[in-house]
């Protein structure tokens, strides 16, 4: 027993591999045999992780998911930023320039209008629930941006603790339903170009979100997709304790 | 060699990340701003040009493929490792603010793709890419 932990832990990017190499051949396989082929392997694969972070969360009582249970580690730095970042770059070889630049303007009007309405949305539910202080509002508004621009925004602007814990967790559920929504709507609102694949990225925002969602609707589109929503959270941390923030505070 | 096209892919990640987190510093954002999209835009204007050939053909191209083959998987690893048991804790609040956020963005995707004038569906959506 251990010997396989030690072999398990000096290894465990390997392990890694292969244990995602056995989720996504059995995430294939269900798709197959249960759905026909109707849903993605690859929805199905993401969703299993998203139920093994879950379970990994409260086992350990880690934020990390499943790369929290000591023997499988591996699995935070094959899905930690680096890699991610390195394949969603990868992606855009064989890109065309003329697609680009087909949904240039669209998909940078959708950045702001993606980080402005996302925030008010936010801004409007905290009031809601009886918050006042313009501070914590403009903060849970952010974190519904993303879950790294309400921390920066609160944090700026001098929130609580207990209201950035709340915009990071706002922010989580956006990040988690994009990932679990985007097969399902996919077909409703049209995103099955480039173009819309563009606008869509930079409306939701949130890199995980957008990435894990075109990946379980069509791979094809993430390039596309992820262009634009890699500028959103430089953006949302731009326009947060800022403007927004002025305009909150000259509501409340 | 393949990993000629491993390190042009290197090279666009890192050139991209500097100018993103200049532009964070620039700005006075604590956020690296767009760096992996600018670095996207590296690697399509190396993949278009016709300097970068030996870098991007042949065994050095299938160096880029692989990674661009790796995506799904470390995606479902990405998954793995959310804070799934964090964003359950948040309560009623953080989950309806994350939801409306949801809600509303997507029912826009439509109407801002209006902006980019004609949209043709991506050809054959079947089987791409990964595994």
């Amino acid at each position: 027993m251990e010997i396989l932990e030690t072999v398990f832990i000096r290894n465990n990017l390997i392990v890694a591999f292969a244990v995602v190499g056995v989720t996504i051949w059995f995430s294939y396989f269900l798709a197959d045999k249960l759905t026909q082929g109707r849903i993605h392997g690859s929805a199905i694969a993401i969703a299993l992780g998203l139920v093994a972070a879950y379970f990994g969360g409260t086992a350990t009582g880690g934020n990390s998911g499943l790369a929290d249970v000591t023997l499988l580690g591996g699995i935070g730095l094959m899905g930690g930023g680096m890699m991610r970042d390195f394949a969603i770059v990868s992606t855009a070889f064989g890109v065309h320039l003329s697609e680009l630049k087909k949904a240039g303007i669209a998909g940078v009007v959708s950045i702001f209008a993606g980080v402005i309405v996302s925030f008010i949305v936010g801004a409007a539910i905290a009031v809601m629930f009886g918050y006042t202080d313009p501070a914590a509002i403009t903060t849970i508004g952010a974190g519904a941006v993303t879950y790294i621009v309400g921390p920066v925004t609160g944090e700026a602007i001098g929130a609580s603790n207990e209201v950035i814990t709340l915009s990071v967790a706002a922010g989580l559920v956006k990040s988690i339903l994009v990932m679990i929504g985007t097969p399902l709507v996919a077909k409703y609102i049209g995103l099955n170009n480039p173009q819309s694949a563009m606008v869509y990225g930079g409306l939701m925002g949130t890199t995980s979100g957008v990435a894990a969602g075109l990946a379980a609707t069509d791979p094809k589109l993430v390039p596309y997709g992820a262009m634009t929503a890699t500028f959103y959270t430089g953006v949302g941390c731009l326009l947060g304790p800022s403007i927004l923030y002025f305009v909150v505070s000259g509501i409340f | 060699m393949i990993v000629y096209g491993v390190a042009l892919l290197s090279v666009c990640l890192i050139l991209g990340m500097v100018i993103g987190e200049a532009l964070g510093v620039a700005l006075s954002v604590e956020a690296n701003v767009g760096g992996v999209g600018i670095a996207m835009l590296f690697l399509v204007f190396a993949s278009n040009s016709k300097q970068f050939k030996s870098l991007t053909q042949g065994a050095a191209g299938s160096g880029i493929q692989f990674w661009s083959a790796m995506y799904i998987p470390i995606v479902v690893a990405m998954a793995a490792q959310q804070d799934v048991a964090g964003a359950m804790d948040g309560g009623l609040l953080a989950l309806m603010a994350g939801v409306a956020a949801v809600v509303v963005s997507f029912a826009l995707v439509p109407v801002l793709s209006k902006l980019g004038g004609n949209s043709d569906p991506t050809e054959d959506t079947e089987e791409q890419g990964a595994v």
